[in-house]
């Protein structure tokens, strides 16, 4: 279980980024984060993953408390991230190179195969599209099996299709290994397309401000009227995030909301 | 199907039929860029060669292919060449081999420790500055006038841009690459193994290529400042003597030498570097 106990952190300029985040996720659990920007959802994912440390708070995981990374936590960055000198297969298999060959060969190929890229694993990462990349950076990431899987804005650079593509493809090699996933995002219909739970987050100081739990079953159809609801209901809860106007009409609150994620 | 998958198919499908295809393509590309890249030279010499023979100047100072030719199977003949090349060639090897090894040594370690780079990079900015054949004098009193002089200067003239290059090749590394070997919690010796060698490695091969070519307009400052052999003392020489093929022909053999050291550099590299995907990189099938 993934436990955070008022984490918060304060940079030395005295902006404070994050105050008092308590949460817990079960393992298995997928939780999406949004916000708008400059809300500390990034810096809260960095302060899990160890990347960054808290200035106060902890972060623990089955026990251990979090400092550094970890071995059971993977990271996906907006950014695929891949090592330009190292071929796709090497990529994918950046996080075994303490296994045998054999095991490595073996898994690499399948989590290749995984995520549909088999017949690219000998080339360069600038030969890949987008998509592609980032489908990498993902396989790269599930090869090691991790607990907790963050991903931070995966699929904001994306296209609008190559986005749906990707995000119905993290669930497909989710449910291998059933990780937590902690998905960073500013995408409301990738949210709820994800996660069990969607957190709204509110700026300065940023902390967890509203949570709406998105149990619809999955495989989740997009054009649902269940899905439209839970959206309807993320988008007025951001922007009561925002302090925004919450009117009646439904169209309004969504588009008011969409430019403040994005702006 | 998903746009992203067809595009992957559409891929692996136009992989294999091309190969034979763009093999002759490049080879005629090849030859294409050879003989460009010879057009100007080779038309100019032909040129004055001509004007020569036309008697349109006498050719005296400044000699035609003809003459400078001569002089070349001259000096062969006599196998001065072969000993004033090696001369030269020896002195670049030695001052580039030390002028790399403590440009490098240095500039890893000013790149990688703040500590370090504060101690000593301000200093070595400000011998930077100085000239360096400004440390002629200095050399000759604490060397001598034989060759440790000749390489000690050398290598100050390789370890400058060595140790620049070296240096803001690790202060540039890309931090999101260094993220993700710290997510995938590579110690200190590892991280520079699979994450900062790699990524400083184009960099750095520029800075050597730099260095190089300080090494050989330093050499002939070296070989100026009294020699008995040597392609620079060939220079003077000619001049001394009043023959400008000598001379000609001396700077040619160092712009092949120059030429070749580059090439080797650039070509032992090549095979590291094939992953690069930068502006200047070889152009590669979209």
């Amino acid at each position: 279980m993934l436990a955070l106990d008022h984490v918060g952190k304060t940079y030395p300029n005295g902006v404070r980024a994050l105050e008092g985040v308590t949460l817990t996720v079960a393992p298995g659990e997928i939780v999406a984060i949004v916000g708008g920007s400059g809300c500390g959802k990034s810096t809260l994912l960095r302060a899990v993953s160890g990347l960054d440390r808290p200035t106060t708070g902890t972060v623990m995981l089955d026990g251990d408390a979090i400092t550094a990374p970890h071995e059971k936590i993977g990271m996906v960055f907006q950014e695929p991230r891949l090592l330009p000198w190292l071929s796709v297969a090497h990529n994918v298999g950046f996080g075994l190179e303490d296994r045998p060959k054999p095991e490595r060969n073996t898994r690499v190929k399948a989590q290749l195969d995984r995520v549909g890229l088999t017949e690219k694993a000998m080339v360069w990462p600038r030969e890949l599209s987008g998509g592609q990349a980032q489908r990498v950076a993902i396989a790269r990431a599930f090869v090691t099996r991790p607990a907790v899987l963050l991903l931070d804005e995966p699929f904001s650079a994306l296209d609008a299709f190559t986005r749906v593509d990707l995000q119905d493809h993290l669930l497909d090699v989710w449910a291998d290994t059933k990780p937590t996933l902690v998905i960073v995002t500013h995408d409301v219909d990738e949210a709820i397309v994800l996660a069990d739970r969607v957190i709204v987050m509110r700026s300065r100081p940023g902390r967890l401000y509203e949570e709406i739990v998105t149990d619809l079953a999955r495989p989740r159809d997009r054009q649902s009227a269940a899905f439209d609801f839970a959206k309807r209901r993320v988008l007025a809860a951001l922007d009561r995030s925002l302090d925004r106007q919450v009117t009646n009409d439904g169209a309004e609150t969504r588009t008011s909301a969409g430019a403040a994620l994005w702006w | 199907m998903s746009s992203v998958e067809m595009s992957v198919e559409a891929k692996s499908t136009a992989a294999p039929g091309r190969s034979v295809i763009t093999r002759s393509a490049n080879a005629v590309a090849t030859l294409e860029r050879l003989l460009l890249s010879l057009a100007l030279p080779v038309g100019l010499a032909v040129a004055w060669e001509l004007a020569v023979r036309a008697g349109l100047s006498d050719g005296r100072l400044v000699p035609p292919p003809s003459r400078i030719f001569q002089e070349f199977a001259e000096l062969w003949r006599a196998g001065e060449l072969s000993r004033h090349v090696v001369a030269t060639l020896l002195r670049v090897a030695v001052g580039f081999g030390f002028g790399t090894v403590a440009g490098t040594l240095l500039g890893a370690l000013a790149g990688y420790s703040s500590l370090t780079r504060r101690l000593i990079d301000p200093t070595l900015q400000g011998l930077r500055a100085v000239p360096s054949i400004a440390w002629i004098p200095l050399f000759i009193l604490w060397l001598g006038i034989f060759e440790t002089s000749k390489v000690a200067l050398i290598a100050v003239g390789v370890f400058f841009p060595v140790y620049l290059g070296t240096m803001g090749a690790i202060l540039s590394v890309d931090r999101k690459i260094v993220e993700v070997g710290r997510v995938f919690r590579l110690s200190g010796f590892a991280m520079v193994r699979r994450i900062l060698l790699p990524a400083v490695l184009p960099t750095y091969v520029w800075s050597l290529r730099a260095g190089l070519g300080l090494g050989w307009m330093f050499v002939i400052a070296a070989e100026f400042m009294g020699a008995s052999e040597g392609l620079g003392y060939l220079l003077i020489d000619g001049q001394q003597l009043g023959k400008p093929a000598e001379i000609v022909a001396a700077i040619l053999a160092f712009a092949v030498l120059g030429k070749l050291s580059d090439a080797l550099v650039a070509g032992a590299a090549a095979p590291f570097l094939r992953w690069e995907d930068a502006f200047g990189a070889p152009q590669r099938e979209a």
